[in-house]
């Protein structure tokens, strides 16, 4: 315990509590209004797939791009439980019934595929997310193309802020584990990291089934903010936006991840008023700094390191 | 068996095209080991400039399609050089998103200069279907899209094999540092590939229009998938596993569509991807390769 009171972890709290605070306040007072609220609950979603995506690919060095199929069913999951039960709990038993699925389709998925590698896992995983979403089209339980409407809307800052810190935080203290330090060594070298004794397949399987759980949770807020899902939601190039965040940011960096998504959907939310030409000028953008900095925003570091190093230049 | 076959006849000449597309992809990769996501892309411009020479300027379908393929050819050219010539030393990953960047802008670039309708592929014949036996029938257009895609593989294999500039092609895909030492410019070498892959698609991109009479921005994404699949089915950098790979696809594909449901048609295509991909990644007509450490 006296670990966890120190005064960084304080801080941090404070920092947490006053971000939370001030948006609060300002939707309150309807500074922020709907437009803006929109954008917000993208951005965090968006935060909670990169950083989870991150760990699979940033960290553990697995090319997955398949990250919104598990968003697909955690966003279906929970949405036929809170539609059919729009009970106030409901909204907790439907992100974490969605998460935990999401999690076990992760599961099922991830031990034959995992033993691919670079390229060939990444075309598996864009695969086997577009049977997910192909199979979620042909039930019409579940509305098929047309997608199911009438979600009850559950999500609000609360519990968005709430999940995506929880996120954050769980994905942080897995990686400085020693689990997390033996994803690391396996995106280092595989084979290096066989030969110390580490089970990789476990761990890829392992932080791969973590991604998809945390996948789930950002795909069940969605489906009870928005009221409305489809399948077309979660296709191909929905897994691609999640993954030009994480590289965007950094492939590594947890900082980069929420970086990026906050400076994409600042982008896209400029870009709306010139619908014709938005996407144009996005993947111009994508291309250029690509091209520029190909190590993503933040490469491997964190901000905090970025700080540290910077006072230990002063001293 | 009477349906049996006619669906083999329309699964051939789906194949086809998949195979013309899946052949760029499967030269770029074999090349330089990048996914080259906006082959797709390239396509559906190659069905826009058909399109264009098609109905504005009146031209028939040789003329549109050689054309077109030029077109592409200098679009694949250009878009190498630019968006992945600079990353040529960076991360797989850093190339990729980079093709997929060039991907949306090929696609939202078209759709802010054609607008995003779909439009109507002129009729460049008229359409005739010759009864073989019995009931099967096969139309004139499925045996232009045969023989086409036939003699540009024969020019293709003729390239690759007899000429100074497929033995360069075949070494920097070999070991792209020896062939260097060797003399081989290698920067001239892949923008080559890029073209000749390029002219391919833009070929299959006039033909699909032909075939299924509508076009629009967004064709190119799936079929560029499937054409990936169609190669790494065959193995991935052999050209003569993308032509089968591609033809394989196709077949499976009408015949989910033809005694099935056409709604799985694109989930079979995933699912026999990773079937294959678990059993013999290397593709059914690739060679295996021992990891070195």
């Amino acid at each position: 315990m006296k670990q966890l009171l120190n005064k960084k972890n304080i801080l941090y709290v404070i920092g947490l509590a006053a971000v939370y605070g001030i948006i609060q306040f300002l939707i309150m007072v309807d500074i922020i209004n709907q437009y803006y609220q929109v954008n917000l609950v993208v951005i965090c979603i968006n935060i909670i797939l990169a950083v989870s995506l991150n760990l699979v690919t940033g960290f553990t060095g697995q090319f997955s791009l398949g990250h919104a199929g598990f968003m697909a069913i955690g966003a279906y999951v929970s949405a036929v439980i809170t539609t059919k039960m729009p009970q106030e709990y409901s909204f907790f038993i439907g992100i974490f019934a969605g998460a935990i699925i999401a999690a076990l389709v992760g599961l099922v998925i991830g031990i034959p595929t995992l033993r691919l590698k670079g390229d060939y896992l990444a075309i598996a995983t864009l695969g086997l997310a577009e049977i997910i979403r192909i199979l979620i089209l042909n039930i019409d339980y579940v509305g098929g193309a047309a997608g199911l409407t009438g979600i009850p809307q559950y999500t609000n800052w609360t519990w968005l802020f709430i999940f995506t810190v929880a996120t954050v935080l769980i994905i942080v203290n897995f990686i400085r584990s020693s689990h997390g330090r033996a994803c690391i060594s396996i995106r280092e070298d595989e084979i290096a990291a066989e030969s110390m004794g580490i089970n990789t397949t476990k761990y890829k399987v392992l932080a791969f089934v973590i991604g998809a759980f945390f996948a789930g949770i950002a795909g069940a807020l969605y489906a009870n903010y928005f009221y409305y899902i489809k399948p077309d939601l979660f296709g191909f190039l929905k897994s691609i936006d999640i993954l030009v965040i994480v590289v965007l940011g950094g492939l590594g960096s947890i900082t980069g991840s929420i970086f990026a998504a906050i400076l994409l959907a600042l982008i896209s939310a400029y870009l709306q008023s010139f619908p014709e030409l938005r996407m144009v000028i996005y993947s111009l953008l994508l291309i250029i700094i690509m091209i520029y900095r190909p190590q993503g925003l933040m490469g491997t570091k964190e901000l905090n390191s970025l700080f540290r190093k910077k006072a230990e230049k002063i001293k | 068996m009477e349906q049996f076959l006619q669906q083999l006849i329309n699964g051939i000449s789906l194949g086809s095209i998949y195979a013309l597309i899946a052949l760029g992809y499967t030269m770029v990769y074999g090349i330089i080991k990048l996914i080259n996501f906006a082959h797709g892309d390239v396509y559906m411009i190659g069905a826009y400039i058909g399109f264009a020479c098609t109905t504005y300027l009146k031209l028939g379908f040789v003329e549109s399609l050689v054309i077109a393929m030029i077109v592409c050819a200098i679009l694949g050219y250009l878009v190498e050089k630019i968006a992945y010539k600079p990353l040529r030393n960076a991360t797989r990953i850093a190339a990729l998103i980079t093709a997929i960047g060039v991907s949306l802008f090929l696609e939202y670039g078209t759709m802010f200069i054609v607008k995003p309708d779909v439009r109507t592929f002129p009729a460049v014949w008229e359409k005739k279907s010759f009864p073989l036996f019995g009931d099967i029938k096969v139309s004139n257009t499925q045996i232009v899209i045969l023989v086409v895609t036939i003699l540009l593989m024969i020019l293709l294999q003729y390239i690759v094999h007899r000429t100074k500039t497929g033995k360069a092609m075949r070494a920097v895909s070999t070991d792209s540092d020896a062939a260097q030492l060797m003399g081989i410019d290698v920067n001239r070498t892949i923008s080559i590939t890029f073209a000749i892959g390029s002219a391919l698609a833009g070929a299959a991109g006039v033909l699909v229009g032909i075939y299924y009479n509508s076009i629009d921005p967004l064709m190119g994404i799936i079929p560029g998938l499937k054409a990936f699949v169609a190669a790494v089915l065959g193995g991935i950098g052999v050209i003569p596993g993308a032509m089968f790979g591609g033809i394989t696809l196709g077949i499976i594909e009408t015949f989910v569509s033809g005694y099935g449901s056409s709604l799985y048609k694109d989930a079979v295509a995933f699912a026999v991807l990773i079937i294959i991909l678990l059993i013999k990644p290397s593709g059914i007509l690739g060679k295996n390769q021992r990891e070195k450490v």
